[in-house]
């Protein structure tokens, strides 16, 4: 009898255990194929624009130099990136572009050459396929190709797009425009300004002194941390001011969240509701979130890093007013009753009885967040303005200056697991210190 | 002799001890006092860099809420209605947590099954998987949903993988974490009689630890609720897409924005409650 009731208990839990197996994976394949509808997931192939991809991938490990001429002017300038820091000066172009007087001859490798020739026309050798000519006639562009002209030429009355696997030229009334592709980071190092560009290290570090002036190394540090392309000194100050809000925020809050938990504790805070509205406000000061707080901030205090903290402070203020009330309940009461035995006072058994126990405890939680809050001190930075966040959603909404962003990526990555693994460290040094 | 250890026993320990403790209460007064140092002219520091002082926003601090609680108090009867209109908005940042959540977790569960000690496929490569997380753990969600906005334009998606990425490398730290407390009996068992690695994970690891794995990841869920909501103001639809809509109507007409608080407040509390309920009652179920 005892017998049959057990196999029955035992087959009504396997056969639970079966409907759970089965029921469980099902109900989560429900749930994301609700999703994959809800959140138009067959439309996102229409709406992805993977030719913005294509651009970001290319420009991430790429740069291109401009060769353009003012077509009113005749001003032929060579340029990295079509940008005026980035400009060659006169006289001191790269070897693939010669100046010939009144046409410049442009070799792009591979056999293909760009001629600018005066009157506004210009040819272009493509190995395989012939010379293309062109040029500005009037208000028209005259080309000699005919009406059947590849895929990879666009033209048109007003514009004449070539793009190859050497590089791109572009023909319109007003300007002539060739783009040459080098893999790398252009200039990350030194401007072209610097007297240092295009040396190598050991030449910086032992060869003979480049600039009269100062000395290589002072020199060559001055050059590349003002560089005006990359501009590495305020890229170090903003990655510097996330982490500072990440830090004020963070110790701020374990300092504020410290006394008040105890008001909170159960052992601690004789009065019920003293307690209960302390606990409600923490809940409340979780509840707002980050990103209100961030808002009501920025709206009083401007954008900066000061409001960054100060959000990252409330927030946190209310996560760790409820994880110290708690580790507070849970303290041993016999280290107390044995410092209160020897005559202390109520706060020396605070200081004596309470705070080393719960020490290691709050540590290792406050140090855990301070790494996580450099993330959040990122993102929070985007919102407000300030630090490496605003660097990034700036390089983004330019939507070209992608080695830009790579670059900022690879920092605040590198950032945080350094914040990780020093969080880490500290933790294992205070926690097994105070052991 | 004997008096000889009388006298150590009484003056020598004595003094070296209050001298370590003086010691002691010197180094951590310093650093103490360094510490705080370094809080204060951290916060002087940033007053500087901020585009408002502290001392000249603070008055003002309660203007703004003030706006809001007076505009929403003006069309108290509008509010009921935009609770209703902003519903949607919310549900889908509920589901960019959900559905990232899962995902991540699904992928936490594999990663950290190859970077645990004694269960991984290969455990020549446990390094490099304990290497990926850290990095899937180190990118922050706006980086990856601010590239995948341009390519995939605006919408729930990219919110929902960047969340989803950055939860699968944080969830299998602590996901191989547990692991590591796993009992590896069954899995010896399963082993000897010849199941493939994936079965021996599915019965002998994954029934022992999932009570820890979902304790961990409504945890986790309640974080991403958050940062879903953080990502709509940066354009990734949901509740804080509406909300920066709503901020840019300008004053006398933040009964919207108001609505829109409400919603986020109580949804953040109620699963915060609930999540806090859930994992305290999983943590009494183990310790029976």
């Amino acid at each position: 009898m005892a017998d049959a009731a057990l196999y029955a208990r035992a087959d009504n839990l396997f056969q639970r255990k079966k409907l759970m197996a089965l029921a469980l994976p099902a109900v989560i394949i429900a749930y994301l194929v609700y999703v994959f509808f809800a959140f138009d997931v067959p439309g996102l192939a229409e709406r992805a624009r993977l030719d913005n991809a294509r651009t970001l991938v290319a420009d991430m490990v790429s740069y291109k130099t401009h060769v353009s001429r003012d077509n009113r002017s005749g001003e032929v300038t060579v340029a990295i990136e079509g940008e005026r820091k980035g400009e060659y000066a006169p006289g001191q172009e790269p070897d693939w572009v010669a100046m010939r007087g009144a046409a410049q001859v442009i070799d792009l490798g591979d056999g293909h050459v760009v001629t600018f020739l005066p009157e506004n026309a210009l040819s272009y050798d493509v190995p395989g396929f012939g010379l293309i000519e062109a040029r500005v006639d009037g208000r028209d562009i005259v080309t000699n190709l005919g009406d059947n002209a590849p895929d990879w030429i666009s033209v048109s009355r007003t514009r004449l797009n070539i793009t190859t696997e050497a590089g791109r030229v572009s023909l319109t009334r007003n300007r002539t425009e060739v783009f040459r592709y080098f893999t790398g980071w252009e200039l990350f190092f030194f401007t072209l300004d610097s007297p240092y560009h295009g040396h190598s290290v050991s030449e910086i570090f032992f060869g003979p002194q480049i600039d009269p002036a100062r000395s290589n190394i002072v020199g060559a540090w001055q050059d590349f941390w003002h560089n005006a392309m990359w501009r590495h000194s305020d890229v170090a100050w903003a990655l510097f001011e996330t982490v500072l809000m990440a830090f004020l925020g963070t110790f701020g809050a374990a300092i504020v969240a410290l006394p008040v938990a105890f008001i909170a504790a159960k052992n601690f805070a004789p009065l019920r509701s003293l307690r209960f509205v302390t606990r409600r406000v923490f809940d409340f000061l979780r509840g707002v979130d980050g990103l209100i707080w961030t808002i009501l901030l920025s709206r009083a205090l401007g954008p900066g890093p000061l409001t960054g903290s100060l959000a990252i402070l409330l927030t946190d203020t209310g996560s760790f007013g409820k994880m110290f009330s708690e580790a507070l309940e849970n303290v041993d009461n016999k280290q107390i009753e044995g410092i209160s035995s020897t005559g202390a006072s109520t706060l020396q058994r605070y200081r004596f009885g309470v705070i080393p126990q719960v020490t290691p405890v709050l540590l290792s939680q406050v140090l855990y967040y301070f790494e996580s809050n450099t993330r959040s001190a990122t993102i929070i930075g985007a919102i407000t303005g300030g630090g490496i966040g605003l660097l990034l959603t700036q390089a983004m909404i330019t939507q070209k200056d992608w080695e830009e962003v790579t670059y900022y990526i690879v920092l605040v990555v590198l950032m945080v697991m350094a914040m990780d693994s020093l969080s880490g460290w500290l933790r294992k040094r205070l926690i097994q210190g105070d052991k | 002799m004997a008096n000889l250890t009388e006298s150590t026993a009484h003056s020598h320990p004595r003094d070296s001890y209050v001298a370590m403790i003086q010691r002691k209460r010197l180094y951590g007064g310093i650093m103490l006092a360094v510490f705080v140092l370094m809080l204060i002219s951290g916060f002087m520091l940033a007053d500087e860099r901020n585009a408002g002082g502290f001392w000249a926003g603070l008055p003002q601090l309660l203007d703004f809420p003030a706006d809001v609680v007076a505009d929403a108090s003006t069309k108290l009867h509008l509010l009921p209605a935009h609770l209703v209109k902003f519903f949607p908005a919310l549900l889908e940042t509920i589901n960019i947590a959900a559905a990232s959540t899962l995902i991540g977790a699904l992928f936490a569960i594999i990663l950290s099954l190859l970077s645990t000690r004694g269960l991984a496929l290969w455990p020549r490569a446990i390094p490099l998987f304990r290497r990926v997380m850290d990095i899937m753990r180190a990118v922050p969600e706006i980086v990856i949903a601010l590239v995948l906005i341009f390519i995939l334009g605006g919408g729930p998606v990219p919110a929902m993988i960047a969340i989803a990425f950055h939860t699968a490398g944080a969830l299998g730290k602590l996901f191989s974490e547990v692991n590591e407390n796993a009992d590896l009996k069954p899995v010896e068992g399963l082993h000897s009689v010849g199941a493939t690695w994936f079965q021996r994970m599915w019965f002998g690891v994954v029934p022992q630890v999932s009570p820890n794995y979902f304790s961990y990841a409504l945890l986790r869920f309640e974080i991403n609720i958050r940062a879903s909501a953080i990502l709509g103001f940066v354009g990734a639809g949901g509740i804080g897409y509406e909300l920066r809509n709503a901020m840019s109507w300008g004053k006398g007409k933040f009964d919207e924005a108001a609505a829109i608080f409400i919603l986020l407040f109580l949804t953040i509390v109620i699963f915060d409650q609930l999540s806090g309920y859930v994992r305290q009652r999983l943590i009494h179920q183990e310790a029976h």
